[in-house]
């Protein structure tokens, strides 16, 4: 869906996205690394568990949540990818309590 | 770790920084705090990193120009929080934040909110398929990932943002599949009267059109006047559905569909803790009520950048600057009559093009009717259909949609559905949108788990 333009400046590195190693570089989102991974969604709905990826980037939609080395409902455009970083895609009725 | 500072400042884009600049320069210490990672907003996000002359090149040289203020906003020495999030405003202002998973509050004399805008929500069916974003997020790819789109890319909408990051991905190397402007037939003609006073913003103007020229030279495929947009697929998006202007229905497979119908102040802050608001007619949004200085309703409480009425990154810097100023008045230090007079001098330049764009570019009205299977509230997943259910049976404003519904009580806020259950209800009311108004906004603005606020009884007891 999406794919990385040259910068040999950026480290890279691996993280895991439901255990399957994926490559990252320094500055960018977890959101941003989730787009380029098949099959590019953050998670289902809870409401009717349909697939839903990162759509707005900027923090307004909260279709981007997933769960970050253990930490559920995280805004994964809002976080910066870190080495070795481990993101769970959840599935269901995990609901959002505000 | 409370605050004890002075001046709160929420967002590190043109608006804060210049305010942070400002009020360095006059002697004053503020706290800024931010979502991201890094000082740019939105506009210029991830400006500080070094980047190859080519992705340099295509991103041009408006966006290069942030590393200038984003480094005078690095030298100025103010206290700066990247990587957090401001969850409640009350007032007397404290204001709740969190940062690395633990909550703080701070009790400023004067809390700046510079917190943005956001795209307006462009709701049609199938807009929740992964593979359709918005244009701003695929910008955002770009600026902080050097990351675009795979393959030819369907672009659909209206604004000038569109028409911006078409340059830039076909100066990276990336390729349009087609451009599907929405844009109504006519508006080019009712922006005519404010065709004066935009040519004081000539420089702005003219920049676009030659970028669309230079697209179209590059054999951009464009259709004017689309509507009847639909997203298509089962898992993804699979194709999308349009009708020309000549009334033919098109259907073409795409993998990714960006959307963008313009962006609107970010209000849920001031709406929270009940600031005035106005309904501006000609950008079809609320904007807080402000003085000359940004300073809303609420005492002490002040809002600059695209937060205050969207007019851009120029404006933004200006006002980012006069709240500064106002706020140093206010704390008892006045910033000196020509640099007040060259901030307004600034902002009114910055201002003239404006209302040529909103004219140019305007924002889906309630006549323009969303399908009733498309879905309205992404959070809760509710359709146009169950909203409109919802009124004919209520006749009530949109608090009590979202009440029967649940639209709007999900984690984003409303942030994605408010604007449109304001054109249901009025279309369905027979009502303006300036009446039928707005969710009323509760805390908290954010989510915030319990052990974010464990971290509040260090200091003092959670809200
Ligand atoms: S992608 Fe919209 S909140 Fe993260």
């Amino acid at each position: 869906m999406f794919k990385q333009l040259a910068d040999p400046a950026r480290r890279s590195f691996s993280v895991f996205i439901d255990g399957a190693e994926v490559s990252a570089r320094d500055g960018e989102t977890v959101a941003a690394v989730i787009l380029r991974a098949p099959p590019h969604i953050a998670r289902h709905t809870p409401v009717k568990e349909t697939p839903r990826a990162p759509f707005c980037l900027m923090g307004v939609c909260f279709d981007c949540l997933a769960t970050v080395d253990g930490e559920t409902s995280v805004q994964t455009c809002l976080v910066e990818v870190q080495p070795g970083m481990k993101i769970e895609r959840p599935v269901g009725k995990l609901r959002i309590t505000l | 770790m409370n605050s004890r500072h002075d001046i709160l400042i929420v967002g590190a884009g043109p608006a804060g920084m210049a305010a942070a600049i400002e009020l360095r320069r006059l002697g004053f210490a503020p706290l800024v705090v931010d979502e991201q990672s890094a000082p740019g907003g939105q506009i210029w996000r991830d400006v500080e990193r070094p980047r190859p002359d080519a992705l340099r090149n295509a991103l041009g040289p408006d966006y290069a120009a942030g590393a200038e203020v984003a480094g005078q906003f690095r030298a100025s020495g103010v206290d700066y929080r990247p990587g957090t999030r401001m969850w409640h405003i009350e007032p007397g202002l404290r204001v709740f934040l969190s940062q690395a998973g633990k909550a703080f509050v701070a009790e400023p004399k004067a809390l700046l909110l510079a917190t943005g805008a956001q795209e307006r929500p462009a709701p049609i069916p199938g807009w929740t398929l992964p593979g359709v974003l918005t244009v701003g997020a695929a910008q955002i790819l770009m600026k902080g990932s050097g990351q675009i789109p795979e393959r030819p890319v369907w672009i659909a909408g209206s604004g000038p943002l569109p028409i911006l990051y078409m340059r830039q991905l076909v100066a990276a190397g990336g390729q349009v599949a087609g451009y599907l402007d929405t844009t109504p037939r006519g508006a080019a003609l009712r922006a005519l009267p404010h065709l004066r006073s935009a040519l004081r913003g000539w420089a702005d103007l003219r920049k676009g059109l030659a970028w669309m020229r230079a697209l179209k030279a590059g054999g951009l495929h464009i259709e004017k006047h689309v509507t009847d947009l639909v997203a298509t697929g089962t898992e993804r998006l699979e194709a999308l559905s349009y009708r020309t202007a000549d009334g033919k229905a098109h259907r073409v497979e795409a993998e990714v569909l960006l959307l963008h119908e313009g962006v609107v102040p970010s209000i849920h802050g001031t709406l929270s803790v009940d600031c005035a608001h106005v309904w501006d007619e000609a950008q079809a949004a609320l904007r807080p009520a402000l003085d000359d200085w940004g300073m809303t309703s609420v005492e002490g409480l002040y809002v600059a950048g695209d937060g205050a009425g969207i007019a851009g990154v120029r404006a933004a810097l200006a006002r980012g600057r006069l709240a500064a100023q106002g706020i140093a008045a206010r704390l008892g230090r006045e910033a000196g009559a020509a640099e007040v007079a060259g901030a307004r001098a600034e902002l009114r330049a910055a201002s003239a093009s404006r209302g040529f764009l909103d004219a140019v570019f305007p924002a889906p009205g309630s006549s323009v009717e969303i399908p009733d299977d498309t879905i309205v509230c992404r959070c809760e997943e509710l359709t146009a259909g169950e909203i409109r259910a919802a009124a004919r049976i209520h006749r009530g404003g949109p608090n009590q949609v979202k009440a029967v519904t649940r639209c709007g009580m999900g984690p984003c806020q409303g942030r994605q559905c408010g604007y449109t259950v304001n054109r249901i209800l009025a279309s369905a009311y027979g009502q303006s949108q300036a009446d039928v108004g707005f969710f009323r906004i509760r805390p908290p603005l954010k989510p915030v788990t319990l052990q974010e606020l464990a971290a509040l009884d260090e200091g003092r007891e959670a809200p």
